[in-house]
């Protein structure tokens, strides 16, 4: 939202001196953030209006003339190329020492540019008469201003004066945001009651008088409103003998501060008024409404229609149509039709002014593809008790402005009227809610600004129906609040009761996590949650995977966003190929994020959301690497039993040799692997990379921070080697499993310390070697229990085809 | 006798004298006082000196003894020294040499800010809690008093599931959610991945962070969520900090704020970083709406609350000077090693 700040102190008198600067942080802390303004006359400086006097050849130059120059104060002589300069005419003219906005090809220069006195060709120029585009603006703001030469002011200009003050330059434009339930401040009436409010200022809104000759509107025209749910209120008045021309200077100039372009004295007003008002108007040509007859009703299915920029839509039932007795001429609070656009021709119009359904207007704009200005404000949902005033004073400016005759009488269809809330007057309680002691007086004093009624009793508010926002005692007390100054409020601490503050467990896990997977060497990494459904098959997937079921947004950014990831693996993956595009060296990188599991297809209830603790590495390092940091992590978090692997994992990710699932008291717990090198060619990586998963709701249960000390053994350790011959689909973990069961319970540990395949050893088998250690806690190991023990596990160890090595 | 232990005293002494090494010094020790040492045969011969004689013979020989081992104890840790200054001598490094480093890995800058807030609000007695990313419309509009055709519900933002599902576009469902629990007074903040339909660039992403805080309580007012604030940004940016607060809107508090930061830039001067204003826009916040409080259970005449978010990318990047958002989901090594 943009407002001309001169425009809003025209309705706020004694605001005169208030400069652009005080107003901008004024407003912002009562709550109207203005996010910046621009004074239209910055980079405007010493420009007066100038009269030719005379005019002579240049002696050296074609192109240019030599002018004598009335300044007012003086006559001075300025050389111009201009091609319409003649004697008599008054045009801006910048002096020795001032500024303009830009050059003549319209691009304004941050700053402006300095004019200073000089020789043009040989001969003394005091100055430069300017264009429109050096006083920063353009031809279409100024319509009267010739394309190419200097401005040409009015006769009536007086000489010498300040040529910005002329043309309304004088002037600064302040852009707002504007926040979703202030609908009313989509307007400089809107605003201007704000700065009031602001400035403990007098707000005086333009004063509609009665309009109208002595005919009858409802012989011109009726109306007929099918929808009052997408309607609620509709009304229209007629202008007959329509003289179209240019309107005042001084509309023009407001509607050139707010941005929009002058083009003639019915267009203006329309878009005067919605300026003031915040209220869209439309204007039909009256001899192209067919019947004498509007009416208001949803589109039929299919129906095409053009709208007055010469498009032509295909309507559904759910759009609202203004329709003559024949036909439709307008999309309601979009856009109008070009079978009744008003034309230079016009003789009489139909003025509309009605309230449509933001919801529906909003959605309509939306499916049609066209968002214009009208539906912009309509979709935010307005005031129907403001159509009425809309509609009076934009009759109100035809009247004064001469540009028609307005028929007496208005069609106002407006079923259920929108009546003002009254809400109790509770000044302890907004007190209470902001931790303030405002007197009663003063925020009857805002409430008075901001026309919130108080009762003669002191115990309601009437709300007006344009604050729509203002539905209980919080939001009077936010009224208080903003006029009060949120930066009066004071600052304290709240009191009650102490709580403790803590990270849940499962934040406290993670941060494990995070902890040991940094000491490991990896770097965390931020990944999105959705993904390409492409990303299956780059993974190679099954067809018939579970992993494939996912939880799809249905408008989602592209194919690339669309599914919610079930498996952590591709940004893991896409992020080491990042880095190994970038040359990058030995990257370690680990994530904690959350895949998505649906519970059911179609979607139904809220899916699964499982932490994962995802790390991949390439370069240095191999499979036993990552092996030890998932270790690490395990222990770190109090999973201290055996952690098992089994190498049937059945990821077509990863290595078919190379990968396992972590087990841990039987259940799987993630995995890890190397990565398929068809998977490796998929993400572009000439490397060997590693990853390891771990499903972190199972850690979140099985970890256990409880510890408790269970001695310093005492007593001396024996420790046995065992030389073994196995067969190569024996695996380690296999022979420990045997030791796990069968060494009883005084072994105490034991370390693989030697793996060898070759020559020595017979085909098809490995040699391995263990040293186990037994250990009592209360006595020496007598000899017997070791041997007893040992040959437990040797008889198991048979049992494996393992043979001890001779 | 006594002229022989002379001697042997003498040449044992000069013997001593003459050892540069320890191994010389040990074949003295041996040649003097060793199993066939010169000490030892005289020992040996004690036997014939008469038993008168015997104690004093006895007693001189012991005198030597002692002061020959004294003598070689004394060269020894002489010779002990000048070894170990020797050995030292030639084990002199270059102490610029590069250190061995374990290589250790680099928290991403979104969980340092995020511990950073965390740390300041646990401190101040706020419970960490989380609340699911796919939520339901429930949760993450209708409860928070935006009604079935608020704008913000608009396609453009949410990204949608199904008619009821979503991914959420902020944090603030959890506030609901743990009203709903019913456990008061609350402190808490929900910090956790939203998401919204915005394309990439260099300050936008559909999937980003924020950080929600919600304390309900008998006589919260706004003025304690103020003070809670500035207490929060002197923490978190530093004790000059100060902060402005702006009217604003919100539609589940009321009254709303937004809180500016004087920028850790300049300190409030206005510069390049905070576009001249000396001002940073941080956080959304506000007085719960009593109609939010009522739908989730709670008596808004008994209890009332404060609640705030903030986007933690956005913290990330005032804080740590990054220009550019995508920054932080390539995960470029170079990138994140430099936190």
């Amino acid at each position: 939202m943009k407002t001309s700040l001169k425009w809003i102190k025209s309705m706020v008198p004694g605001m005169e001196n208030v400069t652009p600067q005080e107003y901008m942080d004024a407003m912002t802390l009562s709550g109207s953030k203005v996010e910046f303004y621009d004074e239209l006359d910055g980079d405007l400086e010493k420009i007066v209006v100038g009269q030719i006097k005379e005019i002579a050849p240049h002696p050296d130059a074609d192109k240019l003339v030599v002018c004598q120059v009335d300044i007012g104060s003086e006559v001075v002589q300025i050389v111009t190329g201009a091609p319409n300069a003649v004697v008599g005419m008054k045009t801006p003219v910048v002096l020795d020492g001032g500024r303009v906005a830009g050059g003549h090809d319209g691009q304004r220069v941050e700053g402006g540019v300095k004019i200073k006195k000089g020789k043009l060709r040989g001969v003394d120029s005091f100055g430069m008469m300017c264009s429109i585009e050096e006083l920063g603006s353009n031809c279409d703001m100024f319509p009267e201003a010739p394309a190419d030469g200097l401005y040409v002011f009015e006769d009536d200009a007086p000489v010498g004066a300040n040529a910005a003050e002329v043309l309304g330059l004088d002037d600064a434009v302040v852009e707002y945001e504007i926040t979703s339930n202030r609908v009313d401040c989509y307007s400089v009436m809107g605003i201007a009651r704000e700065a009031a409010a602001t400035f403990r200022k007098e707000f005086v809104p333009p004063v509609v008088k009665e309009t109208g000759n002595s005919e009858d509107v409802n012989d011109y025209i009726s109306v007929e409103v099918k929808n009052y749910d997408l309607c609620k209120r509709y009304t229209a008045r007629v202008v007959k003998n329509i003289k179209i021309g240019p309107s005042p200077k001084w509309m023009q100039e407001r509607l050139r501060a707010q941005g929009i372009r002058p083009i003639n004295n019915i267009v203006d007003i329309t878009n005067y008024v919605m300026e003031e008002y915040g209220q869209p108007m439309h204007a039909y040509d009256y001899d192209t409404i067919a019947g004498k007859k509007i009416v208001v009703r949803n589109a039929t299915k299919g129906e095409m229609f053009t709208t007055l920029d010469g498009q032509e839509h295909e309507l559904d039932d759910s759009m609202l149509m203004i329709c003559d007795g024949e036909k439709p001429v307008g999309i309601g609070g979009i856009m109008g039709g070009e079978n009744s656009m008003i034309t230079d021709d016009v003789k009489t119009m139909l003025f509309e002014a009605a309230c449509f359904d933001g919801t529906n207007i909003r959605l309509s704009a939306k499916k049609l593809g066209m968002r214009t200005e009208a539906s912009g404000i309509f979709e935010k949902g307005l005031d129907p008790n403001n159509a009425i005033e809309a509609m009076n004073r934009a009759c109100q400016l035809v009247e004064e402005l001469g540009c028609g005759e307005v028929v007496g009488g208005v069609v106002d269809l407006y079923p259920v009227k929108n009546e003002p809330i009254t809400l109790p007057f509770e000044p302890e309680k907004y007190n209470k809610m902001l931790g303030t002691n405002v007197s009663v007086d003063e925020m009857l004093d805002y409430f008075k600004r901001l026309e919130l009624e108080v009762s003669a009793d002191k115990k309601s508010v009437t709300i007006p129906t344009f604050r729509q926002d203002l539905l209980s005692y919080a939001d009077l007390a936010e009224e208080v609040a903003r006029f009060f100054g949120y930066d009066k409020i004071p600052t304290t601490l709240p009191s009650g009761a102490a709580t403790t503050g803590k990270l849940s467990y499962k934040m406290e896990v993670e941060n494990i996590a995070r902890d040991v997977a940094e000491y490991c060497g990896f770097s965390q990494a931020y990944t999105y949650s959705f993904e390409s459904p492409k990303v299956y098959d780059k993974l190679r997937l099954d067809k018939d995977d579970k992993q494939r079921e996912a939880v799809i947004i249905s408008n989602p950014l592209g194919e690339d966003f669309s599914i919610m990831r079930t498996i952590s693996l591709n940004g893991m993956l896409t992020s080491l190929a990042t880095n190994y595009n970038r040359r990058n060296k030995d990257v370690r990188l680990y994530e904690l994020g959350n895949i998505y599991l649906p519970k059911a297809l179609p979607i139904t209830e809220l899916p699964e959301e499982r932490m994962q603790f995802t790390l991949g590495f390439y370069g240095e390092g191999d499979f036993f690497t990552m092996k030890g940091v998932v270790e690490e992590f395990l222990s770190q978090v109090g999973m201290t039993e055996k952690v098992t692997y089994d190498p049937a994992a059945g990821k077509n990710f990863l290595h078919p040799g190379r990968q396992a699932n972590i087990i841990y008291k039987d259940t799987v717990i993630g995995y890890l692997g190397q990565v398929h090198p068809l998977v490796m060619k998929n993400y572009d990586m000439k490397a060997d990379a590693y990853v390891a998963v771990i499903d972190m709701p199972y850690i979140v249960e099985m970890s256990s921070f409880e510890k408790k000390y269970t001695g310093i053994a005492n007593f001396p350790a024996a420790t046995r080697d065992l030389s073994m011959v196995v067969p190569k689909s024996v695996l380690a973990g296999d022979i420990e499993a045997v030791f796990e069961k069968k060494g009883g319970a005084y072994l105490e540990s034991y370390e693989l310390f030697d793996v060898y395949e070759g020559a020595q050893v017979l085909t098809g088998h490995k040699s391995m070697a263990y040293s186990l250690t037994f250990r009592a806690k209360d006595k020496t190991i007598a000899e017997e229990d070791i041997t007893s023990a040992m040959e437990r596990i040797l008889k198991a160890l048979k049992e494996l085809n393992i043979e001890l090595r001779a | 006798m006594k002229d022989k232990l002379l001697e042997i005293q003498k040449k044992a002494l000069e013997q001593i004298e003459n050892a540069k090494e320890l191994n010389a010094l040990n074949d003295v020790r041996v040649s003097i006082l060793g199993k066939k040492g010169e000490m030892t045969n005289i020992l040996k011969s004690m036997k014939d000196v008469s038993p008168e004689d015997r104690p004093k013979v006895g007693q001189m020989v012991n005198e030597t003894r002692e002061i020959i081992e004294a003598k070689l104890q004394e060269a020894k840790e002489a010779l002990e020294a000048k070894e170990l200054e020797l050995r030292l001598s030639t084990e002199t490094i270059d102490v610029t040499l590069p250190a061995k480093k374990n290589k250790i890995g680099h928290r991403h800058p979104n969980t340092i800010a995020l511990q950073e807030v965390e740390k300041i609000f646990i401190g101040m007695g706020y419970e960490v809690v989380e609340g699911p990313e796919v939520e339901l419309d429930y949760y993450n509009f209708e409860a928070l008093n935006i009604p079935a055709n608020h704008p913000a519900k608009d396609e453009q933002d949410t990204f949608y599931i199904t008619k009821d599902i979503l991914l959420r576009t902020q944090t603030s469902p959890v506030q609901v959610r743990q009203m709903e629990k019913g456990k008061l007074p609350i402190r808490m903040i929900a910090p956790g991945r939203v998401f919204r339909s915005d394309e990439v660039d260099a300050t936008h992403s559909p999937s980003f962070h924020q950080i929600e805080g919600m304390v309900i309580d008998k006589d919260i007012t706004f003025a304690d969520l103020k003070g809670t604030l500035a207490e929060f940004a002197k923490e978190m940016f530093g004790e000059d900090t100060k902060v402005k607060f702006r009217p604003h809107h919100f539609p589940f508090t009321e009254p709303s704020a937004e809180m500016d930061v004087t920028c850790f830039k300049c300190g409030g001067k206005g510069c390049r970083f905070c576009k001249g204003e000396g001002w940073i826009e941080i956080l959304g916040c506000g007085t719960v709406h009593p109609k939010v409080l009522k739908m989730s259970g709670i008596n808004p005449e008994e209890y009332s609350g404060f609640a705030f978010g903030m986007g933690l990318e956005r913290i990330a990047l005032l804080k740590y000077e990054i220009d550019d958002m995508r920054l932080l989901y390539e995960n470029d090594e170079r990138f994140l090693s430099q936190f």
